[in-house]
Order: structure tokens, then C-alpha cells, then sequence
């Protein structure tokens, strides 16, 4: 139980409740089991890229396991490869990152427990478990987020270990395609988010922000800018129910 | 340096992700603030998927990639598994380069 939870008469607290959790969490895995073998494919690129870089396998299969930020990673270890230095790395990995900041600001109503319990809770944000949990009324089912994230942090892990264990045997990964795998599952999320009303226009937007500001500022910006497409929301204003954390009553 | 940089990149990436839920929560945003967050998505995704494909630090670049991420996005609207549209992805891009 807890504080923040709004009883729900019309639903029995208790056995429903579990159940429901349960249901949301086998939901979400299923959910992301084929997300988290596109996620393998691509973290074995990065394990290559982190050796070329100069890491070890060791620090790039401890990256993965404590980061777990794909394109946060990629950034980072990009910019050591080309010489800089490990403060820049560390601030293009944030300015990419940054993304998760509005994703949190939206999952928090959805989080139950104090302030330290919700930000745990926020850790288990990637991109598309956050896209997929969306109930499309601005609320989130957390324990579908988690279960969409279990096994895209396997995938994750798993790929970088066979990338910075086998990466020399496994030449460039450009030969074989794999810089078009993590753009792509990109595009899958999105084009499942453009079916939703209002979108369409925005998205357009926000590439368009990108675009723009690609060739003017650091890697991240311009994707933490296009946020600036959503504001067009503010038109459309939606009421949500205040039984959101109903599953959390058990 | 590297491990430097494993434990900073770690450190934002757990602040970045926490301070949303720290901050807020307990209850719904408002309605306007939700019209907002549901259009986030397309928004930051759009930017993604422009910036991964076309990005070379900050040049623009058409390369083959961006054919194998364009046939992606037809498997993806034509609602492909995700993973027959990274596979495709990755198979018209390798295509493209052994030419």
C-alpha cells in the first residue's frame, strides 16, 4: 500500500491487484524479448567499438552492466576513440542521455513510493519500454515497463560480452550492417507512436529540430531540443484518471 | 581514463534517469501538461532515428545505411516484427556496401 495510491472502489485490492501486476509484468516481457535480442545485436557492435576504442573487455562489459545507455555509451566511447578527452566523453553521454529527463517527468505520476523509491524506479526507463508501457492516457503500467526492460538489460549485457570477447574475429561491423540495426529499432518504436493522433505533425517537427541543429551543436542536443515538437500538446489536453496505481494497492 | 569514464557515465545516466521521479509524482500532471508528454515520444524518437541515420558528428550524411533504415521503416509501418525490421535493416545496408 501506499501513500499515493487512489483506492478504487469499483476494484477489489488484494489477490486483483497481484494478479494484474503479474499479468502487466509477463505483458511487458513478452513485449521486449524481441526487443532485447535487436538490442544484442546492436551491443555487440558496441563491445567491437569499445575495444577499438581502447577499452578492455573487461571495463566494456562493466560499461554495459552499470550504464546500460546504449546511445549514452556509443556517444562516449566515440569521442574517446577520436582522441577526447574523458570529461567531453562523460558530457556528450549526459547531453544524450538527456532525453530521459522528460521520460521521467511522465513516468513519475505512474510510480508509487517516496521520492527515493520512484527515482530507483526511473532506472528501469529505456527507450522503448518507456514507449511501449505509455497507456496512451499519459499514464505508464510500471511493471510492464520493467518486464519490457528485463530483457533488453540481458540482451544488452549479453551482446557485449560476445562483442569484447569475440570482437576481432568478428571484423567491422559495418561490413555486416549493424550500424543500421540501432536506427532501425528506433524506427520501429516511432512509427508505432505516429498511429496515435496528433503525432504524425510533430514528429515531423521534431526531425525537422534535429536537422536543423545537427552541424551547430554537440551530439544530444538536438534530440533533447526536439522535445520542444511536444509542446504542440498543450492544444490537446488530456484528463487522466486518478486510478492509475490501482495495481499497486495489493 | 576509462573507468573514469564508466563510473561518470554512470553517475549521469542514474541522476538523468532518477531526478524525474524524484522530483515529481504522487499524483496525475495536469491535462494540459499530459497532451504534451503523450506527444514526447514522437517527438524524441523522430529526433533519434534523424540523428542516428544521418549524423556523422555534424555532418549530414546519406549513406547506405539510410537505405537500410528506410526499408526498415516501410517493414516497420507494414507492422514486420521488430525483429524482421532490424534484419532487414542490417541485410539491405551490408547489401548495399558489398556492391
Amino acid at each position: 500500500m501506499t501513500a499515493d495510491a487512489v483506492p478504487d472502489p469499483a476494484r477489489d485490492a488484494g489477490a486483483g491487484a497481484g494478479a494484474q501486476r503479474e499479468r502487466s509484468w509477463r505483458a511487458g516481457l513478452a513485449a521486449g524479448v524481441p526487443y532485447g535480442i535487436a538490442t544484442g545485436v546492436v551491443a555487440v557492435s558496441f563491445g567491437v567499438l569499445a575495444r577499438e576504442a581502447g577499452f578492455s573487455a573487461v571495463a566494456a562489459i562493466v560499461m554495459s552492466a552499470v550504464v546500460f545507455a546504449g546511445s549514452a555509451q556509443f556517444t562516449a566511447v566515440s569521442i574517446i576513440a577520436s582522441g577526447g578527452s574523458g570529461v567531453a566523453a562523460v558530457a556528450a553521454a549526459a547531453l544524450m542521455n538527456s532525453r530521459f529527463l522528460p521520460m521521467g517527468v511522465a513516468l513519475a505520476p505512474s510510480l508509487p513510493g517516496g521520492r527515493w523509491r520512484r527515482a530507483a524506479q526511473g532506472q528501469g526507463v529505456v527507450d522503448s519500454s518507456w514507449a511501449m508501457a505509455g497507456r496512451g492516457d499519459g499514464t505508464f503500467d510500471r511493471w510492464f515497463l520493467f518486464g519490457s526492460t528485463a530483457p533488453q538489460y540481458a540482451g544488452w549485457l549479453g551482446g557485449t560480452i560476445l562483442g569484447a570477447l569475440a570482437g576481432p574475429v568478428l571484423g567491422n561491423p559495418k561490413d555486416i550492417g549493424l550500424d543500421a540495426v540501432y536506427p532501425a529499432f528506433f524506427v520501429a518504436l516511432l512509427i508505432a507512436e505516429l498511429r496515435r493522433p496528433g503525432a504524425p505533425p510533430v514528429a515531423l517537427v521534431g526531425a525537422l529540430i534535429a536537422l536543423a541543429l545537427i552541424p551547430f551543436t554537440p551530439a544530444g542536443v538536438p534530440v533533447l531540443a526536439a522535445s520542444v515538437a511536444a509542446l504542440a500538446g498543450i492544444r490537446r489536453p488530456v484528463a487522466v484518471a486518478a486510478t492509475t496505481t490501482q495495481e499497486d494497492l495489493a | 581514463m576509462t573507468w573514469g569514464v564508466i563510473a561518470g557515465c554512470a553517475i549521469v545516466t542514474a541522476l538523468i534517469k532518477g531526478s524525474g521521479p524524484f522530483a515529481l509524482g504522487g499524483r496525475p500532471l495536469p491535462a494540459r501538461i499530459t497532451g504534451i508528454v503523450l506527444l514526447l515520444a514522437p517527438a524524441l524518437l523522430a529526433a533519434l532515428v534523424v540523428t542516428q541515420t544521418l549524423a556523422h558528428g555534424r555532418h549530414l550524411e546519406v549513406g547506405a545505411n539510410t537505405a537500410g533504415v528506410a526499408v526498415a521503416a516501410i517493414a516497420a509501418w507494414r507492422r514486420a516484427s521488430i525483429l524482421v525490421v532490424v534484419g532487414l535493416a542490417a541485410v539491405v545496408t551490408a547489401g548495399l556496401r558489398a556492391l
